[in-house]
């Protein structure tokens, strides 16, 4: 039987087939790799909560030297409240697992947008997110005696987001080391947030808590003070990315450091 | 329609001198990138480190050669009025699942090539053959034009990303192997000794610069690739 290719029938046919099978095989393979994609993803947050605190890992053993110096996983709330706090080893599955909270995906999807319409505003962010149920995971790690506090930041740079790890010492006001990466911001200039001249100078260096800013990233060249790092040079909007993220979030963390001083009296 | 590349043509041999200069050709003569400049994009963004390079390279084969032997069975089915788009859905599953099997099971080079798997699907140099190739020979040949013009590719790629690593970062990286400084440290600047890295080399200018010193001597090697104007 002779069929006319260039049939529209013949056409839509092969269409239809065509994109059946297509969808078939991608579904498969996707589904078929999830798992290890997830465990990589995993390791890798891992391996950057331990860079935050000056432990070099690898994909190897950063389960292994997370659950050595990871002693407590915490999340809160954005009143700073206690949700839950956890000892136990990490359980990727586990939903309300303070280590499963994707802080990116709640960037993305509503913190994003009320820093926007905010405009410097923290009231009104407050009250824009308090609807959200927003949940903030906090790592609090040992290391040499020494009480270290992990915090994740998600922000935006110039062109997509950026996102890192902050974490303070037993005062908490005293940043022991950071850590940034980012998606697609411009080599040379905001992509530079990464290289460890820059996260190198943020070690030491104090948050503010009378000041409007708890920690300002200033202009490129702009003399730094205890509570400011230089920018980069080339890089304002995603210095001044760098910048909001820290302010925004460590704010979070602050009322739930107060409160729990409170607490301790 | 049913044979593979083993029951490839009975009356010509799948290693026939015609065949064989589909494997040679884009070798030399027809190069992808310094005879045809397709796939010039992924050739520069990609070949700071040989490591990135070797990884690309080898995706891009895979996707070549599916590409070309998918579409080269399926030629006689292809609706003429659509065959750019059931090329360009061949060519991007495969890529997706390139991609996925990266993200799986090498996390960080995935990182490190990012978009760049991606734009294997906008590679001229796989629509090129697709549209210039596969649609018109049948499975065997199309499997060896896909493995040449991959290798092709390939090459230069190599070529240039070893260039670019040795002066650039003062060492070589293979994959599995990480990153292997071989100048001794104190010969640094940095640790007061002469030599110093050229920084010039990682940025995308250089790229440009070593794969037209390439096209250069390819020429001069090979005087019938210059154009008469």
């Amino acid at each position: 039987m002779a069929i006319d290719k260039n049939s529209t029938g013949y056409t839509f046919l092969f269409s239809v087939i065509m994109v059946v099978v297509v969808g078939t095989s991608l579904a498969y393979t996707s589904l078929s790799l999830k798992e290890r994609q997830d465990a990589n993803a995993a390791d890798k947050k891992m391996m950057d909560i331990l860079g935050a605190i000056g432990i070099d890992a690898n994909r190897t053993n950063a389960n292994e030297l997370f659950a050595d110096y990871v002693v407590e996983r915490v999340a809160i709330d954005m009143s700073g409240r206690e949700l839950l706090a956890t000892a136990t080893p990490v359980d990727p599955k586990d939903k309300a697992d303070p280590f499963g909270i994707d802080v990116k995906k709640d960037y993305r999807a509503s913190v994003k947008s009320a820093v926007k319409a905010a405009d410097g505003d923290e009231a009104a962010l407050m009250a824009a997110l308090s609807e959200d149920d927003l949940r903030f995971p906090l790592f609090r790690c040992e290391k040499d005696g020494e009480s270290l506090y992990v915090i994740p930041v998600v922000g935006s740079g110039l062109w997509g987001p950026i996102w890192g790890y902050v974490a303070l010492e037993e005062d908490k006001t005293t940043i022991y080391g950071a850590n940034f990466d980012h998606k697609t911001e411009t080599p040379g200039l905001g992509a530079e947030i990464k290289e460890s001249f820059f996260t190198e100078k943020f070690k030491g260096k104090k948050l503010n808590s009378n000041a409007v800013a708890l920690f300002t990233v200033t202009k490129g060249g702009a003399p730094t003070d205890q509570y400011s790092v230089d920018g980069i040079t080339g890089g304002t909007i995603t210095s001044k990315g760098v910048d909001e993220m820290i302010n925004r979030t460590l704010k979070v963390y602050y009322r739930y450091f107060e409160s729990e001083t409170r607490a301790q009296r | 329609m049913s044979t593979d590349t083993a029951a490839a043509p009975k009356k010509e041999s799948l290693f026939s001198k015609k065949n064989r200069r589909l494997l040679s050709d884009p070798l030399d003569d027809s190069n992808p990138i310094t005879v045809q400049v397709l796939g010039i994009c992924s050739a520069l963004a990609i070949t700071v480190q040989l490591q990135q390079a070797v990884i690309m390279s080898l995706s891009v084969l895979f996707v070549m050669i599916g590409g070309n032997v998918i579409v080269s069975l399926l030629r006689n089915l292809i609706p003429d009025r659509i065959r750019i788009i059931v090329q360009l859905v061949v060519v991007a599953s495969l890529v997706i699942i390139v991609d996925q099997v990266l993200k799986a099971f090498q996390p960080d080079i995935s990182e490190k090539l990012s978009v760049f798997v991606g734009l294997i699907i906008t590679n001229c140099i796989i629509m090129g053959r697709l549209e210039a190739f596969a649609l018109g020979n049948k499975p065997g040949p199309s499997f060896l034009d896909a493995i040449g013009n991959a290798i092709g590719y390939a090459w230069i790629l190599l070529a240039v990303s070893i260039v670019r690593e040795v002066f650039g970062s003062g060492a070589i990286s293979l994959p599995g192997m990480g990153q292997v400084k071989f100048l001794p440290a104190e010969w640094f600047m940095s640790e007061g000794g002469f030599y110093e890295n050229n920084n010039l080399m990682i940025l995308p200018p250089m790229a440009l610069i070593t794969v037209g010193i390439i096209i250069w001597i390819q020429r001069s090697r090979n005087q019938s690739l210059i154009e008469e104007n």
